[in-house]
């Protein structure tokens, strides 16, 4: 997995509630599209018009935004379906940070098996993010950095934010969490052995139906 | 002073391998279903590694999201789903997972088959790489969806590290209405708290409701848990799960289950138990439920009217209205009650059961579809397909002008190009209404199956109370 440390670009605003990650991949693309490519594909109900050419009005779509590292969003976003294809096609955009007041649980989960740092704020926070990156000025840069936990904003402000250290590490470092847990395999090994006398019946099943 | 434990930290605490600090908890994972967009996906990813699947055992794979419902559905299509399904084959095979294929007893739907074989059990942890998990919680399970990563570290590790969730009861009182069902229940709670209201929650639900309730609508109530934020949704068991666990084809048998429902028992939440919230519902005042926006907190009773974006006390608020309304091509103000459909679909992990089958099938008997509609019945499984054809309900359903079809999640998520065409309206008791979820530009409607049969009928959004002849 890509380290996340601290980085500094602009933000795009999609001030929207309730953003679902069938919009961010819509299962079409889900079933048909390689994963590198999910980017090309990410918003597109909105991204482009029914003709294929793009829609001016979406943000990530006018110039200045186009290549954003940072998404500033509404509440709940990324709610519904579990499609791990949403932080992938954010990651393929160039999006490697989401800061919105709050986020569907699956997709806050997935955005640390992969890299993406998604930060819950305020929602008086990142509405005045999103006033400073809309506004027409030069500098309009946010810095994110992980190590100290906050985002500084064009305007100087510096703003801390929470994090679970153990995923906070895991991003620092780029860490398997695959790798990592098989480190406890002697752990999970011997809460099976005694998990098994207390409820033999999760692990000695029936034989059950007769398959093919 | 200690004080109560909730049934949802009883199941949590027993599945504990490693306390990781902070709130972050290694789970033990005793049930692991896979499907054959995020399971072949999580396969894929252990194989590449060169890793192992740690128990394969309690691991059950069958293909639904991408599988067609057609009745000749086993000829080659060319959709990318045969090769979604091929890969999920193949890497169970490979692995030594029991898959469930199609045409298969056992085949169906992932959150239709686990209640129904007896994979999902009180108590138990499942999870599976879908957001609907939070289903099998209607039987007490501790279950919730992941995504395809996890579904690798489960596969590997047969663990998963997950924060501890904060808790919530949901308590239903009162006389529920005539035409009122589980699913009118769960919208009508969506609708009162919103789709952010149970996020970082895990859900009891609870009261004399929910205890009168068979185990078919708490699975319905759990399945929508999703729709209100929460990953987890859960029913203490009681007799009624009991009833309906026993003798299920991987249910514990003889002297093993007397030794589990001695466990199960004692996983209700203590009188004294407390959450961090608690909201009281009175199921009296709710009426049959419709959304008519593009998110399922979008919803009214049938009686009532589209909300008016001119009424909106602010301009956010009102954008987002205006946007639902204009994707929805609705009139702000007007009744819901009569608007024409073109579409509906009958089934998904939602309500595909045999109950909701009944339900409308005792709506259509004797009626006819109205000219100019298309009204799909899918059930949720082979068992379900086959108890309905042991009934006559799939000729109810014919007789009525219903398409009735092989089992899989089908136009619920449209992954099998089943699809609703732009701007056709489609009443459907699926679990999500968002902007293209049936299909670029559909317009979907979520309701009860009694209802979307009375809207196949009417031709309309009809109230199923209300309907005649």
């Amino acid at each position: 997995m890509e380290k996340f440390t601290k980085l500094t670009g602009i933000a795009a605003p999609l001030m929207r509630r309730n953003v679902d990650t069938d919009i961010i991949t819509p299962m079409g693309r889900v079933v048909s599209v390689a994963r590198e490519e999910l980017g090309n594909y990410a918003f597109e109900p909105w991204r482009f018009n029914e003709d294929g050419s793009e829609n001016p009005e979406f943000v990530l779509n006018q110039d200045r935004f186009r290549n954003a590292p940072v998404l500033l969003a509404g509440d709940n976003f990324g709610c519904g379906s579990s499609r791990e294809t949403a932080v992938w096609g954010l990651w393929q955009m160039g999006i490697r940070c989401v800061i919105a007041p709050s986020f569907g649980d699956i997709f806050f989960g997935n955005c640390f098996k992969n890299g993406m740092l998604p930060i819950a704020l305020p929602a008086e926070t990142v509405e005045d993010f999103a006033d400073q990156a809309s506004a027409n000025k030069n500098d309009t840069l946010f810095t994110v950095d992980l190590q100290t936990c906050t985002v500084t904003a064009p305007n100087g402000d510096t703003v801390p934010f929470d994090i679970d250290p153990a995923r906070r590490e895991a991003l620092l470092e780029g860490l398997d969490e695959i790798d990592v847990t098989l480190r406890r395999r002697d752990e999970i090994a011997a809460y099976q052995n005694n998990d098994r006398d207390a409820r033999p019946w999760i692990y000695d099943l029936p034989d059950g139906l007769e398959t093919a | 002073m200690s004080t109560g434990r909730t049934f949802f930290d009883k199941v949590w605490d027993m599945h504990q391998v490693a306390d990781l600090g902070d709130g972050m908890s290694l789970i033990h994972v005793d049930r692991h279903l896979l499907h054959d967009l995020s399971g072949a996906r999580g396969l894929a990813d252990v194989a590449a590694n060169g890793r192992s699947v740690r128990n394969p055992e309690l691991c059950f794979a069958t293909p639904d999201h991408t599988v067609s419902s057609a009745p000749d559905r086993y000829r080659p299509t060319g959709h990318p789903s045969e090769k979604l399904t091929k890969d999920l084959r193949d890497l169970s095979a490979k692995f030594g997972i029991r898959l469930f294929d199609m045409g298969e007893d056992g085949h169906g739907i992932v959150h239709i088959i686990g209640p129904e074989l007896g994979i999902t059990l009180p108590g138990s942890v499942l999870v599976c790489g879908d957001s609907h998990t939070c289903t099998h919680g209607g039987l007490g399970a501790l279950s919730w969806g992941i995504g395809s990563t996890e579904v690798a570290h489960v596969l590997a590790t047969q663990t998963i590290v997950q924060k501890r969730p904060k808790t919530m009861r949901i308590t239903f009182d009162g006389q529920i209405q005539e035409g009122v069902t589980p699913k009118d229940l769960i919208l009508y709670v969506i609708g009162q708290i919103g789709t952010a209201g149970g996020t970082g929650y895990a859900v009891e639900y609870a009261g004399p409701v929910i205890r009168a309730m068979p185990a078919e609508g708490r699975m319905t109530i759990c399945n929508l848990s999703i729709e209100l934020g929460a990953k987890i949704g859960l029913i203490a068991p009681d007799e009624v799960t009991f009833d309906y666990v026993a003798g299920r084809p991987y249910a514990p048998k003889g002297e093993m289950w007397d030794r589990a429902l001695k466990t199960w028992k004692d996983l209700p939440s203590d009188d004294d138990a407390v959450f961090d919230r608690e909201v009281a519902i009175d199921a009296g005042d709710i009426k049959p439920q419709i959304t008519w926006g593009t998110s399922p907190e979008q919803v009214i009773g049938v009686d009532g009217r589209v909300p008016d974006p001119a009424a909106a006390d602010d301009a956010e608020r009102r954008a987002l209205l205006e946007a639902a309304l204009d994707y929805m091509g609705l009139t702000p103000g007007a009744p819901i009650e009569g608007v024409p459909v073109d579409r509906v679909f009958i089934g998904s992990c939602t309500n595909s059961r045999i109950s909701d089958l009944r339900a409308a099938a005792a709506v259509a008997k004797g009626r006819k579809v109205a000219d100019g509609v298309e009204a799909w019945i899918v059930p949720g499984s082979e068992r379900v397909k086959h108890a309905a054809e042991q009934e006559g309900l799939d000729q109810v359903f014919r007789a009525a002008g219903f398409d009735w079809r092989e089992p899989g999640c089908s136009m619920c998520v449209a992954a099998n190009g089943e699809t609703v065409a732009p701007q056709q309206r489609c009443v459907s008791t699926s679990n999500r209404n968002f902007v293209g979820r049936q299909g670029p530009g559909a317009r979907t409607h979520l309701a009860s199956p009694a209802m979307a049969a009375a809207a196949a009928i009417a031709g309309r959004i009809a109230d199923v109370r209300k309907l005649e002849g």
